[in-house]
């Protein structure tokens, strides 16, 4: 664990001890076996600690720790599996909008990300694999405004947004990333139609229509045409709280591997005296190390606005989702039969760590994506 | 700015005042190959000037106490000295067994008389040390280890031998490990300074499959050893070795974090593979794994700076991580560049092979010993799963 200021170490432990009381992994499952894809009554109470506003700035009404705060939190909710909007909206959107935002926007929507009264989402992904620059959904010069026709999908809590912010094309043809512009679209506005989709890791996400749905000039963030650039920027930050999510996840699912490898005994033997699990779970551990290096390292590049800030969010979700994805693989190998089984919580963890890993480009991209930065 | 960060910036105008005066500057930017060319500590005047200069101060020990001649510099101000070298270019003189692993541990075991006497020139860097660990029958299962130590007295009589002993040949001091006692495993191993230049002790130097012979066997004949040797208790050795080796395993995985002057792999794949007409790496597959090499070779220096910024005191069972982590990323890259020379990487001799070519060739070879000595890839992780994950004892 890096070096912490005392802040910092506060809102981690606080992080902590709600997970363990309020938000274990049995919140989750109760959360699953109802059929509800967020856990409205959990969301209440993080948006009561603040948590929701602790990337917004204090004139917003939030606590301006940065994504490094956000970064502790996200680490200790994703031990557990808690279904929340923090993400896609304190982070998010929230990020979307203190970056790219007008004033009027920002104090429109920000107090409300802040305090969990309006929770915003992020609609940008169109195909089976991210990739922003080949956004079809048209915005069509219409009156004093825009009129959007097209669809989205897996809009993150796309069902229990107030507001979306939808990439839309201005100009130019998929593929291009000139013509890209970014609108804020209440989530009742006239020719909206959201339907969930049943995802296996149990979240909220939703496919979007919309039919001719109009708004004013006043909706763009940014400026028109102009939202590639910035909104990756934005996205950056996004993968790296995915990264921080992943991490938790890594911890907790090997955490709960190494205890299980303690006690289970076959051949009169619990199974960690085999030197065989020994070191697969050594290889892991180191894996675990180098994973939380570039998380931590991430959220600070990003919180300093250093030259590799860029570098060491590819890095994260890369690096991060590669990782997670072995040690839940793992888990389930280790658990053995009982991992297979719904009633063990290893499957909770595999979904959660393909679904995070699909987010906003996955790791072959981002493997991709770093041999285009390094120029080869 | 508070009274700490004052002192520390007086005290990096002070080191970069006193480096811009006693830095040769022929020397800057070829640590590489000044310390590859010989096993040896280089020849020349500048070299011989630099060495002095930095052991008089010394600044080649920055944080050992200054009453033995070391630096007494905190850590916050080594690691500023430490910017200020790299920043010019330059390097550290003082270096070696003596530096790395016996200075630190005589520091915490050694007594009195054995730290004024042993530290002060491995600080100038006149005495060179060697290790006496491994022996043929004694390797990853260290403490089977049979060279014995009879006390006669006045002093012990060594007899014995030990293998993979790095630059033995050029030692002038040996710290080793010896039996003093047949009834316990561990507890009967002690921790002895033999002078090698003593009588009944043999250098015998050994051909690796790199051509290269940086390790040698000792023998030990009748070896006469004062009792003032002995360092710590009496069979207090394999606590000693251990920690001991914690330091020499730091050294093994930091020391890649400062290879940032290596030349990145992708540069050479430009080079001998080509590009597409967008300017990517001609083999899809190789540019990919590359990319993948890259990530896990910068996550691992990431990880050694986090584990040097919260380390309290000196190095830990995370040490076994760093040091696994650290020969992956070193042998990776060094399969990686073989693969990218192609058949011009395995050339061994002659001039169809360019010197580099060569050396790579060799390189990949002597890399292989990176998860073998200091405690091999798979004895980190015994220590990784029964120290730090709490895995019982294999049957």
């Amino acid at each position: 664990m890096a070096v912490l200021n005392e802040e910092q170490q506060m809102l981690r432990d606080g992080a902590q001890d709600w997970v363990t009381d309020r938000a274990p992994v049995s919140a989750f499952r109760k959360m699953r076996d109802s059929g509800e894809t967020t856990d409205k009554a959990l969301w209440k109470e993080i948006a009561e600690m603040g948590w929701a506003g602790i990337v917004i700035p204090e004139e917003y009404g939030g606590s301006d720790f940065g994504l490094t705060g956000m970064g502790l939190v996200l680490e200790e909710t994703g031990k557990t599996l808690t279904a929340s909007p923090l993400f896609i909206s304190g982070l998010v959107a929230a990020t979307a909008l203190k970056e790219m935002g007008s004033d009027a926007q920002k104090s429109e929507w920000l107090p409300k990300i802040a305090d969990g009264s309006a929770i915003v989402t992020l609609a940008v992904d169109e195909g089976t694999r991210h990739d922003t620059a080949r956004t079809k959904l048209e915005a069509k010069a219409s009156g004093d405004g825009y009129s959007l026709s097209g669809t989205k999908t897996m809009v993150i809590e796309g069902m229990a947004a107030d507001a979306m912010l939808v990439l839309a094309r201005t100009g130019g043809a998929a593929g291009d990333t000139d013509g890209l512009t970014l609108f804020l679209v209440p989530a009742d506005a006239k020719g909206v139609t959201r339907s969930p989709l049943a995802v296996f890791d149990y979240r909220g996400y939703a496919k979007v229509s919309f039919d001719g749905v109009t708004v004013g000039k006043d909706a763009v963030l940014g400026t028109v045409g102009g939202a590639h650039a910035p909104l990756e920027k934005v996205l950056d930050v996004a993968r790296v709280g995915i990264a921080a999510e992943m991490l938790g996840m890594c911890q907790q699912a090997f955490d709960t591997t190494l205890a299980y490898l303690k006690t289970r005994v076959q051949f009169n033997t619990i199974l960690a005296q085999f030197q065989a699990l020994q070191h697969r779970m050594a290889d892991l551990f180191m894996e675990l190390q180098l994973a939380r290096s570039v998380v931590e390292h991430a959220v600070r590049a990003i919180d300093a606005g250093s030259d590799d800030a860029e570098e060491a969010a590819v890095l994260a979700k890369g690096f991060v989702g590669d990782v997670s994805n072995r040690m839940t693989r793992q888990m389930i190998q280790l658990h053995g039969g009982i991992g297979m089984t719904d009633q063990y919580d290893a499957g909770f963890y595999i979904k959660r760590s393909r679904a995070l890993e699909a987010t906003f480009g996955n790791q072959a991209q981002h493997v991709e994506r770093w041999a285009q930065m390094r120029g080869y | 700015m508070n009274v700490q960060d004052s002192q520390l910036s007086a005290f990096r105008a002070e080191a970069r005042e006193w480096l811009d005066r006693n830095f040769p500057k022929s020397l800057a930017g070829r640590r590489e190959e000044l310390m590859d060319a010989a096993p040896l500590y280089p020849e020349g005047e500048d070299w011989a000037a630099w060495k002095t200069a930095m052991g008089g101060k010394g600044w080649g020990t920055p944080t050992w106490p200054a009453e033995y001649g070391g630096g007494g510099l905190s850590k916050a101000e080594a690691r500023i000295l430490n910017d200020e070298i790299e920043r010019i270019g330059g390097f550290n003189p003082i270096m070696g067994m003596g530096v790395n692993m016996l200075g630190p541990t005589l520091l915490e075991y050694g007594s009195e008389e054995q730290k004024t006497r042993h530290i002060p020139p491995v600080v100038t860097g006149d005495i060179r040390w060697c290790q006496g660990y491994s022996e043929p029958g004694a390797g990853s299962d260290l403490a089977s280890l049979k060279t014995k130590a009879e006390d006669k007295g006045d002093h012990y009589l060594v007899n014995g031998q030990k293998i993979w002993t790095s630059g033995s040949m050029y030692a002038d001091w040996c710290f080793c490990l010896v039996r003093t006692n047949n009834d316990h495993k561990h507890e009967g191993i002690s921790f002895l300074l033999i002078d090698m230049k003593t009588p009944g002790v043999e250098v015998r130097p050994i051909t690796l499959i790199s051509g290269k012979q940086t390790f040698a066997e000792v023998f030990f004949t009748d070896v006469k050893v004062p009792k003032g040797n002995l360092v710590g208790e009496l069979r207090q050795g394999w606590t000693i070795a251990k920690r001991l080796m914690q330091h020499e395993r730091n050294g093994i995985g930091a020391r890649k974090a400062s290879q940032g002057e290596l030349r990145p792999v992708h540069e050479v794949a430009i080079e001998y593979i080509g590009t597409d007409d967008q300017g990517r790496i001609a083999d899809a597959d190789l540019r990919a794994r590359i990319a993948r090499h890259q990530m896990w070779e910068r996550a691992q220096r990431l990880t050694v700076e986090r584990v040097v910024a919260e380390s309290k005191q000196g190095p830990s069972e995370a040490t076994s991580v760093m040091k696994n982590a650290g020969s992956v990323s070193i042998q990776t890259r060094e399969e990686l560049l073989m693969e990218i020379m192609g058949t011009q990487g395995i050339g061994w001799d002659g001039d169809d092979y360019t010197q580099v070519e060569k050396e790579q060739a060799r390189q990949m070879l002597q890399n292989k010993a990176n998860s073998i000595y200091g405690g091999t890839y798979e004895i980190q992780n015994n220590i990784i799963s029964k120290r730090i994950l709490g895995m019982l004892d294999h049957q």
